[in-house]
């Protein structure tokens, strides 16, 4: 792996807790997320993956009472400072941020909406009108999704009736069409059959020549296929860190090596 | 065997209500069959509620009333349904977890207090505050409907609410994670996909208005006048079934079961409607 990667986020002594909870959730964890890279998060259930990427958009903020305490620094576009997400305070500074670090869930979460509009529901928002601009943009997102051939002849109709795997390359259309920077995968094949899962871990590759891309995975062969960082997570901290080949083949912690040889998990 | 006896039963218990929707329909349209072949369709035109002399005949018609049925539950719905929707959105989009939990048991017993006591409160609390702004005498459509908001409010912001609690978490992170506002999830996410349910808590409440009795028959002046202004006194279906019902006599009988029909056949279709939109949804 070169070396001449930049980061395009830091996380710095992150510490986090849930609005009642007597114990934190990531106890100080500390990442580096390299542009342009995959980074997979690996590690047993409940032991904080979700909470740590959930952490990276700010989207834990949509419930009150969520502590944060450390740092989260992304690379802004235009000075290249690394700026803490975590001082962000007003509603449209997190716009900003999740336009700039989008979000793919486990399960797929298409709009009530037609195909084209769950498409141009963001860019919309993000100021978009003009008719001729959105049905560039929204064609060329769902190119990049992969899924252009499948609808083009269908996009007024409803995206409620595709199937699983065709609406979660629709989500990752929808989020693609902003351009982020940095996005964020939560188990998105989870809930797949394995040939719609092949087509988005297929889809994920594609995408890193353009953002970065953070992957929560339970699935140890995903994350040794597809990413090029793993992190290995245990009870709330991170274990381990380093080039995907290295934590697969040669882990410095006992623990994950356990992990990965299946001796628990 | 308690499993067979207990199918029985329900299966007893909902043929039985359907007799019994069908029986009142049945007696509504025979007892109303005198009054339906003297006056026809024209019924519903008509303004006169005339007792011929010696108690004899006489000229019935509708209008009024039905005028009177339709204008209460305009202003009623006019007034509740913005106030129901941004009571429900409150409480499942914005309203801190602390004051849910009391505001819902508030709303959910304003919603069981019995009709008789908004009249009440109506008349003597409401009435004269709407006359001073408003003018008029007090009673009339004006206060008839606003009291009739007031009562249908809890109830559908109650349903509204339900509705709108079904919309998925993860599809308003999603919204949220391009970058929507909080006003753009309720409007774009949470809305349309409880649209069903918020349909039909209108169409509910509507029926409610329509049909409601004790409320509307202290506040609206229960006189036989078509209203010219909106604080003007008239009358309702009702609120005339329930203050003729005593004394009348053939004609004018089966025309009040004329009138009873109007409202059946009415409140069916829209409780139907209603059930429609709710099994779409679900
Ligand atoms: N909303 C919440 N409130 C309180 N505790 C939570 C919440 N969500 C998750 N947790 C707890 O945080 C821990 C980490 O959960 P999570 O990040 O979902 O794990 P993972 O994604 O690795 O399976 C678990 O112990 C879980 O019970
Ligand atoms: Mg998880």
């Amino acid at each position: 792996m070169n070396t001449t990667q930049k980061p395009i986020m830091e996380i710095k002594d992150l510490r986090f807790i849930y609005p009642g909870a007597a114990q934190p959730t990531l106890k100080g964890n500390n990442l580096t997320i390299y542009e342009n890279q995959i980074t997979a998060m690996i590690g047993p259930s409940g032991c904080g993956k979700s909470t740590l990427l959930r952490a990276l958009n700010r989207i834990h903020d949509l419930y009150p009472g969520c502590k944060y305490d450390g740092e989260i620094l992304l690379r802004s576009n235009t000075t290249g400072e690394m700026n803490d997400i975590l001082k962000l305070r007003k509603e449209n500074e997190f716009i900003k941020l999740r336009q700039q670090v989008g979000m793919i869930f486990q399960k797929p979460t298409p709009f009530p909406m037609s195909i084209y509009d769950n498409v141009a529901y963001g860019l919309r928002l993000s100021g978009i009108k003009n008719k001729g601009e959105l049905d560039g943009r929204i064609e060329k997102a769902l190119k990049e999704a992969a899924i252009w051939d499948e609808v083009k002849n269908r996009l007024n109709d409803s995206a409620m009736g595709m199937s699983g795997g065709q609406q979660q390359r629709l989500c990752i259309a929808r989020s693609v069409a902003l351009k982020p920077k940095v996005l964020l995968f939560d188990e998105p094949t989870s809930a797949l059959d394995p040939i719609s899962t092949a087509a988005i871990e297929e889809l994920i590759s594609e995408l890193k020549k353009d953002v970065t891309v953070v992957i929560v995975t339970h699935n140890m062969q995903q994350a040794s296929r597809l990413s090029d960082y793993t992190t290995f997570m245990y009870l709330g901290d991170i274990i381990e860190f380093g080039p995907t080949e290295e934590v697969f083949l040669n882990p410095r912690e006992k623990l994950t090596e356990d992990y990965i040889t299946g001796r628990f998990g | 065997m308690g499993g067979r006896l207990f199918k029985d039963f329900s299966l007893f218990s909902a043929t039985l209500s359907l007799f019994l929707l069908i029986g009142i329909f049945a007696v509504l349209f025979s007892y109303a069959q005198a009054s339906l072949h003297e006056f026809g369709f024209n019924f519903l035109y008509m303004e006169q509620w005339e007792i011929g002399e010696d108690d004899e005949g006489g000229v019935f018609g509708g209008y009024i009333p039905i005028i009177g049925t339709l204008l209460t539950t305009l202003i009623a719905m006019v007034i509740a349904t913005p106030l129901a929707m941004g009571i429900a959105i409150f409480l499942t989009e914005i309203a801190p977890a602390a004051i849910i939990k009391p505001f819902s048991i508030a709303i959910e017993l304003l919603a069981a207090i019995p009709s008789i006591i908004y009249g009440m409160w109506g008349l003597f609390y409401f009435a004269p505050i709407v006359q001073t702004l408003f003018g008029g005498n007090g009673v009339g459509l004006l206060t008839a409907g606003i009291v009739l908001a007031i009562m249908i409010i809890p109830f559908m912001a109650a349903i509204t609410r339900d509705s709108m609690n079904t919309a998925p978490d993860v599809l308003k992170e999603s919204a949220y994670a391009i970058g929507a506002t909080k006003f753009e999830v309720i409007k774009d996410i949470v809305m349309p996909y409880s649209k069903g349910g918020i349909i039909g808590s209108v169409i509910l409440a509507l029926g409610r208005a329509l049909g409601e009795t004790m409320a509307v028959a202290f506040l609206i002046g229960s006189v036989m006048a078509i209203p010219q202004k909106i604080t003007d006194p008239t009358t309702s279906i009702p609120v005339l079934l329930a203050n003729n019902f005593a004394e009348a006599q053939d004609l004018e009988m089966s025309s009040m079961y004329y009138l009873a029909l109007i409202l059946f056949v009415v409140s069916f279709a829209l409780i139907s409607m209603a059930k429609v939109y709710f099994m779409r949804k679900r």
